[in-house]
């Protein structure tokens, strides 16, 4: 299955003759790199203003470099120029990409070449791996034929029969069936993971010489995750590939790359071996991005990220008054205690919420199957399953969202109506939901302080200013700061949205708080200050929560207790160290298996 | 799976077209005046009159009429129209026939050009091409048909060119079409009416879809430009379009009825304006049956093209 580069004459994919003395080998003999990046600049075609600054990337071949940075910080721009494509607004502004094929003997200058010639390369010499394979795979394309059209534009073999029987043996490689029936499927027939490693069967197809791949796991759970940077580590080891790795996640780095760079702003701030950079980080930011990784121990405490953030800062500017870099950084690390379960409020008390033999199917479906779980006073329960699992339509039916399903739930011994149009005030009021996505749950068109003040209104026993003291005491909660209260949806980041969202379930001062997979659409760093922000509101109001997630690593950061829920089952429950250390599953046991970790 | 999904559809659509035959026969009873005094005029004796009800069932209940008229629709005998005598199903049917003559022309040539435009349009996305298209589809958007009617008889017929017949004048016993200088007016306007709403939903769509990342990927991977256009983007974009296309097409089967009158065409449309003038409630419950099955059959057509554009539709979710 991997390619054959002898010394002997022989076949390209493409057809034309590959000759010892191609770009790509010739770089390889002599060492040298297969992808340059140098002093890449890149600029908004409305004003000019560089969101890529100078950015240096050598990668050789069979190596994997990370480019790890946050939203916005221009890694999928530089990883687009890689290909010579810039999104509508961005031009290249200065620098360039060279890349070495393996059919030509001229080294492909991707910055300067024309749109035939860049065509003519992209997909076969140097191929993409986007973000989310449910939005880039054709919907109205079967798979097979996806992956087939890559080998007929770039002229691959010389017959149809021998297309087929590459598309067969790439989809073997990623490890998905080879048969007829399966390249006949349609894309939504095919689970997350399965079309991830669509994308990657449709990018090593033509055997390219480099490889760019954004965010390919984002979005998958552990899991899936694990078996597609496997796949992704082995197809690139293989196929003998240079691959440009573009994430925001360092838990996923260690694991497959060889050479980390870290990116600011535009900015490369830090280059080196994986190792050296996630041990021994030189840049503040990497600090603070490494501070943020959830890890299964406990032992990075994403619950005091605030604090230590300001440590790191503090130190850094200590460090600079006494001109000695290598003393602050150790300090904020802070690798020496584990967390022990965040300090509840109160000791955890009666049962709070207590759901029994709840069940739920849509037509033949069935979704929950005799769920009981039991949440107590001031202490936080994380629901862990993936996507699938029936999580989310738990959440939704203890928060009266779903009415359909069967069972009890009560709060306060008190058995619940199941949809909240027939729940009294006070319950509606004490049982807070945040939804996943922030994009989605504000309304765009509505000031902060208007939708905060919407559950107040349906309480109707406020005056009007009373509704705004409590909208402004909510937005100080969650750290936003009053001045919050005038602005639109569209003026935050993903983290601010996200603490409005929490605002928005605070102003009623709930008892309880159901948090569903609120921290999945956001940057690892966003994440952790927002687990830090959930973490003091616990202290500060004695809430209870039901913290909804697919990530284990979260478990000791956030919950006293975990309920591990496998198709609609709950299949572990349990205080977090006995459900970490000593799963009585086999699941849960696989779950803890996949995390990535530092 | 898709057979399954078309015959719900139909089935769907006949109990539709039944209940629409229930309120176009209300309609008719709710009509004033008496339609045998309206048919034999004033001078009429109360013997002819009540001769008249018991040679159309005048003095039935009404559901017995319906019943016997809904029989008649089935077997293809619509009745007879009071007017003149003569069977509605041959009277309509000749009708029916040059007015769907004028439609199909219409539609031959305002939906190509409908989505060639917003294709075009959508890829000069923000050039003057762009905007020069979608200003003049908003100005005919805009516009009656009437207007543009009388806009082009005054261009074309009278005093600028004077080139084509403003009006349709067929001798008994020959067709409109056997004149085809007479279709090229009436035509001109339906064309002009329905293509802006279908370049302008083309585009939209159009937009979006180019925006997906599937049409990003496509480019990628090294898919020339054609090719993403019109394997990638179009199949996706032409399924909103499609019901567009549908609306406008149902539209004009009533719009005719204006562009008709405007040229004398002696189509449904006028067909429709006689019988209400002359109370001939037969004409009028048959006319109103052939509109009605002409918005379903397009719509149930614009469905069908969705559902095969979207294989999601098509294979029913399943996994």
């Amino acid at each position: 299955m991997s390619r054959a580069r002898s010394a002997e004459a022989t076949l390209t994919p493409t057809g034309a003759p590959m000759v010892d003395g191609s770009a790509w080998h010739e770089q390889v003999a002599a060492g040298g790199d297969v992808l340059e990046i140098e002093d890449l600049r890149i600029a908004t075609t409305a004003g000019g203003r560089e969101v890529v600054r100078g950015v240096d990337l050598h990668l050789r071949q069979g190596e994997l470099l990370a480019l790890v940075g946050e939203s916005g910080s221009g890694k999928t721009t530089v990883g687009l120029a890689t290909l010579g494509h810039f999104r509508s607004g961005l031009t290249h502004a200065g620098g360039s990409v060279t890349i070495h094929p393996s059919n030509t003997t001229a080294p492909a200058l991707m910055t300067a070449l024309g749109e035939e010639s860049l065509r003519r390369l992209r997909g076969s010499r140097v191929s993409y791996i986007p973000q989310d394979p449910a939005l880039s795979l054709n919907p109205a394309m079967r798979v097979g034929e996806q992956i087939g059209e890559v080998l007929e534009i770039h002229e691959f073999g010389s017959s149809e029969a021998e297309r087929i029987e590459r598309v067969r043996s790439v989809l073997r490689e990623v490890g998905l069936p080879d048969d007829d029936a399966y390249r006949r499927r349609w894309p939504h027939q095919l689970s997350g993971g399965q079309q991830q490693r669509i994308g990657i069967a449709m990018a090593f197809a033509m055997y390219p010489d480099v490889l760019v791949l954004d965010e390919p796991t984002t979005g998958l759970d552990v899991s899936t995750q694990a078996v597609v940077l496997e796949t992704i580590r082995e197809m690139t080891v293989t196929n003998r590939v240079a691959a440009l790795y573009i994430t925001h996640d360092l838990a996923v780095v260690a694991e497959i790359a060889d050479r980390v760079a870290v990116m600011l702003q535009g900015e490369l701030v830090e280059e080196g071996p994986t190792d050296e950079v996630l041990r021994a980080p030189r840049h503040r930011y990497t600090r603070t991005l490494l501070a943020a990784v959830p890890d299964l121990a406990g032992r990075n405490r994403i619950g005091e990220f605030e604090a230590r953030r300001r440590a790191v800062e503090a130190a850094e500017a200590d460090a600079a008054r006494t001109s000695d870099p290598d003393s602050g950084p150790a300090a904020a690390r802070g690798e020496d205690r584990p967390v022990a379960a965040p300090a509840p409020a109160a000791a955890p008390g009666d049962p709070l919420i207590a759901v029994r033999d709840v069940s739920l199917s849509y037509g033949e479906k069935q979704v929950l199957s005799s769920v009981d779980l039991t949440l107590r006073a001031g202490e936080c329960t994380l629901l862990l399953g993936e996507s699938g699992s029936g999580k989310t339509t738990l959440s939704r039916s203890i928060a009266g969202l779903l009415d359909h399903w069967s069972g009890s739930i009560s709060y306060q011994g008190t058995e619940l109506a199941p949809s909240t149009r027939r729940r009294s005030l006070a319950q509606r009021q004490d049982i807070q939901y945040v939804f996943q996505s922030p994009f989605s749950s504000l309304n765009p068109r509505r000031t902060l302080g208007q939708s905060l003040a919407v559950p107040l209104e349906m309480s109707g026993d406020l005056s009007a200013a009373e509704r705004t003291q409590r909208v402004r005491e909510a937005l100080d909660a969650v750290r936003l700061g009053r001045a919050f209260i005038d602005r639109r949806p569209g003026d935050l980041s993903g983290g601010e949205r996200q603490r409005a969202a929490i605002a928005r379930a605070l102003v009623n001062m709930p008892r309880v708080l159901i948090c569903d997979e609120i921290t999945s659409a956001l940057d690892v760093s966003v994440q952790a200050s927002i687990i830090d922000l959930l973490t003091r509101l616990r202290e500060e109001r004695g809430l209870s929560m039901l913290f909804v997630t697919h990530n284990i690593a979260l478990a000791r950061h956030v919950a006293e207790r975990v309920a591990v829920l496998d198709h609609g089952v709950i299949v572990d429950d349990g205080p977090t160290d006995q459900v970490l250390t000593a799963p009585s599953n086999t699941y849960t046991e696989e779950l803890l298996a996949n995390i990535p970790s530092l | 799976m898709i057979v399954q999904l078309i015959i719900r559809r139909l089935a769907i659509s006949l109990v539709i077209l039944l209940a629409i035959s229930v309120l176009v026969f209300g309609a008719t009873l709710l009509l004033p005046g008496d339609p045998a005094l309206a048919i034999l005029g004033q001078q009429a004796t109360p013997e002819r009159i009540q001769a008249l009800h018991e040679q159309m069932h005048l003095d039935d209940p009404a559901w017995s009429r319906y019943l016997s008229w809904l029989g008649g629709l089935f077997t293809g005998d619509l009745g007879t129209s009071v007017a003149s005598g003569q069977p509605v199903a041959e009277l309509v049917g000749e009708r029916a026939r040059a007015s769907v003559v004028l439609m199909i022309a219409a539609a031959l040539i305002s939906v190509p050009a409908g989505i060639a435009l917003g294709i075009w349009s959508a890829l000069r996305r923000g050039r003057t091409v762009d905007s020069a298209i979608t200003g003049i589809s908003l100005v005919l958007a805009a516009l009656p048909e009437f207007v543009i009617g009388i806009a082009l008889v005054a261009l074309f017929a009278t005093t600028v060119f004077s080139i084509l017949p403003a009006v349709t004048m067929a001798p008994p016993g020959t067709q409109p079409w056997d004149f085809p200088a007479q279709l090229i007016l009436p035509i001109a306007v339906l064309v002009l009416v329905v293509t802006p709403y279908i370049a302008r939903m083309m585009r939209a769509t159009m937009l979006e879809v180019l925006d997906s990342g599937y049409v990003e990927m496509a480019r990628l991977k090294g898919v020339p430009e054609r090719r993403v256009i019109l394997r990638h983007a179009l199949p996706h974009a032409i399924g909103p379009v499609a019901q567009v296309v549908a609306i406008q097409l149902a539209w004009m089967a009533g719009g005719v009825v204006v562009v008709e009158y405007l040229f004398r065409y002696p189509g449904l449309g006028q067909a429709l304006i006689d019988a209400v003038n002359y109370r001939d409630v037969q004409v009028v419950q048959a006319v109103t049956m052939i509109v009605a099955v002409i918005y379903i059959v397009v719509n149930l057509l614009a469905d069908i093209v969705g559902i095969l554009a979207n294989p999601k539709l098509r294979t029913g979710g399943d996994r």
